[in-house]
């Protein structure tokens, strides 16, 4: 289908489009790679009144690491971060997740901001953002706020943000000398969105398509060994069903990926 | 606010001026008003790959991105890179190799693999796969264009 009438609006300066965000309220809406507003906008599943396109906000892209962390701007588009080679160096987990979003004509277009924003509960991102630890920036009227990735996520394509609030970057802790991570993912076609998928920073364990939200398995992350581990997961997640995999698969599944990240975090160094 | 908005763009190096509804996409455009109906327009929402253009070099899905988007940009479609035989090696392995029937998914599918073509012109046979992961053919089960990507890039046959 086609996209709805709408109004276009392109501003140069961050305070342009909390000054629109204002004045429009729930009519308008943020534009940064257009991978998803888009495609709803298409089956109608939302009508806003005004688009706001703020890739014309250069200073928003961009990877800058310092000596103890990337903070890696909103409109940083996925193709972006699939090329640095700053991400591979010191964030490994990030570097292995982000070939599995879409596909390369979506990743050249998708950014950071606009996934974590979204908060899919299959989207690789916010999942490794929690299992990283990684600080949300977002900038507001009133100035800025920072949040931790567990607390930014908050329910299903529901976050922190406030309205009028952009969210402007994302730092994550560089990758220490001894940190293991191990990024997996089962979908049906390369590039879909996960049946189920596992971001595991040293014992954080976080499942992503198994919840309303990125999942810490912490009860599981406790025991000492991996049978204890798989029998715990039941208490850490209770996956959604979807259109093709039962709840009890996809638990299943997330045991698979557990024992496999298991046993790559107790052999590698 | 403006619902309709005065574009300036560079569409097979041809410079085009026209006025555009925010809401027509890349692909529309293209087809509706400049009649380079090369690239197809299937699912219009991102899944399919049919609508796929380049933009500033770069690879998009005609669908998800707004005319308006690309003011400023330098797009070229199939006919472009067909006019300029940068896609010929191509098409002639597409023919020789039957990678295609209908036909309905080629255009995309053979700007995806000039964009490989172009970025890693070592490509494994799963790295092709991997690069056309997100262009749909409904025809031919798809051994007979890795076949011909395959033999483009290393020179098999
Ligand atoms: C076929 C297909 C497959 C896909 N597969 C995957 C996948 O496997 N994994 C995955 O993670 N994603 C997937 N995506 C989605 C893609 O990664 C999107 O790029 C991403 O989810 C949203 O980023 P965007 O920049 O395109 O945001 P947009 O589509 O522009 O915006 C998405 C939402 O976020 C808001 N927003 C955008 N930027 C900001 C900001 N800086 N501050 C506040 N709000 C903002 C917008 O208003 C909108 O509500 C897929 C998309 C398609 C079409
Ligand atoms: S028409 Fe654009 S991806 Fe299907
Ligand atoms: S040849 Fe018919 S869809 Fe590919």
């Amino acid at each position: 289908m086609k996209a709805p009438a709408f109004a276009y609006v392109k501003p140069s300066t961050l305070d342009a489009v909390f000054e629109l965000l204002e004045r429009h309220g729930e009519g308008a809406k943020l534009l940064a790679g257009g991978q998803s507003l888009i495609p709803s906008l298409n089956m109608r599943l939302s009508a806003p009144e005004l688009l706001i396109d703020i890739t014309g906000l250069r200073e928003y892209a961009g990877i800058h690491a310092s000596v103890d962390s990337v903070r890696i701007g909103a409109l940083t588009t996925h193709a972006e971060i699939e090329r640095s080679a700053e991400i591979g160096k010191h964030l490994p987990l990030v570097a292995r997740a982000v070939s599995h979003i879409a596909h390369p004509a979506i990743r050249n277009r998708g950014t950071l901001g606009g996934s974590l924003a979204l908060a899919d509960p299959a989207a690789e991102y916010p999942a490794c953002a929690v299992a990283l630890e990684a600080t949300i920036v977002v900038s507001g009227r009133n100035g800025e706020r920072r949040i931790k990735a567990e607390q930014f996520f908050k329910g299903l394509f529901e976050t922190d943000l406030k309205p009028g609030e952009v969210v402007t970057a994302a730092e994550f802790p560089v990758a220490g000398r001894n940190d293991k991570s191990v990024f997996l993912e089962l979908s049906r076609r390369r590039g879909d969105y996960a049946i189920i998928g596992l971001a595991a920073h040293n014992s954080r364990f976080v499942f992503f398509g198994a919840g309303t939200k990125p999942v810490l398995a912490g009860n599981a992350a406790s025991k000492t060994s991996l049978q204890e581990a798989r029998a715990a997961l039941a208490t850490d997640l209770d996956p959604p069903a979807d259109l093709y995999n039962s709840s009890a698969t996809k638990l299943h599944l997330a045991g698979v990926l557990l024992e496999r990240a298991w046993n790559t975090l107790s052999t590698s160094h | 606010m403006e619902h309709a908005l005065d574009i300036t763009l560079t569409v097979n190096g041809t410079p085009v001026s026209r006025r555009v509804e925010a809401r027509q996409h890349l692909v529309d455009f293209l087809r509706e008003e400049l009649g380079l109906t090369g690239s197809h327009v299937g699912c219009e929402h991102g899944v399919c790959g049919a609508c796929t253009v380049r933009v500033d070099g770069e690879i998009v899905r005609g669908c998800l991105m707004l005319a308006v988007q690309a003011n400023g940009c330098k797009v070229d479609t199939i006919e472009g890179l067909s006019d300029s035989k940068e896609v010929g090696e191509l098409q002639r392995a597409f023919h020789e190799r039957n990678s295609l029937q209908c036909g309905f998914c080629t255009p995309g599918m053979l700007m995806a693999a000039r964009d490989l073509q172009l970025k890693n012109p070592a490509a494994s046979r799963e790295q092709i796969r991997a690069h056309l992961s997100g262009n749909y053919c409904r025809c031919t089960g798809y051994q007979a264009i890795v076949d011909a990507i395959e033999e483009v890039l290393h020179g098999k046959s």
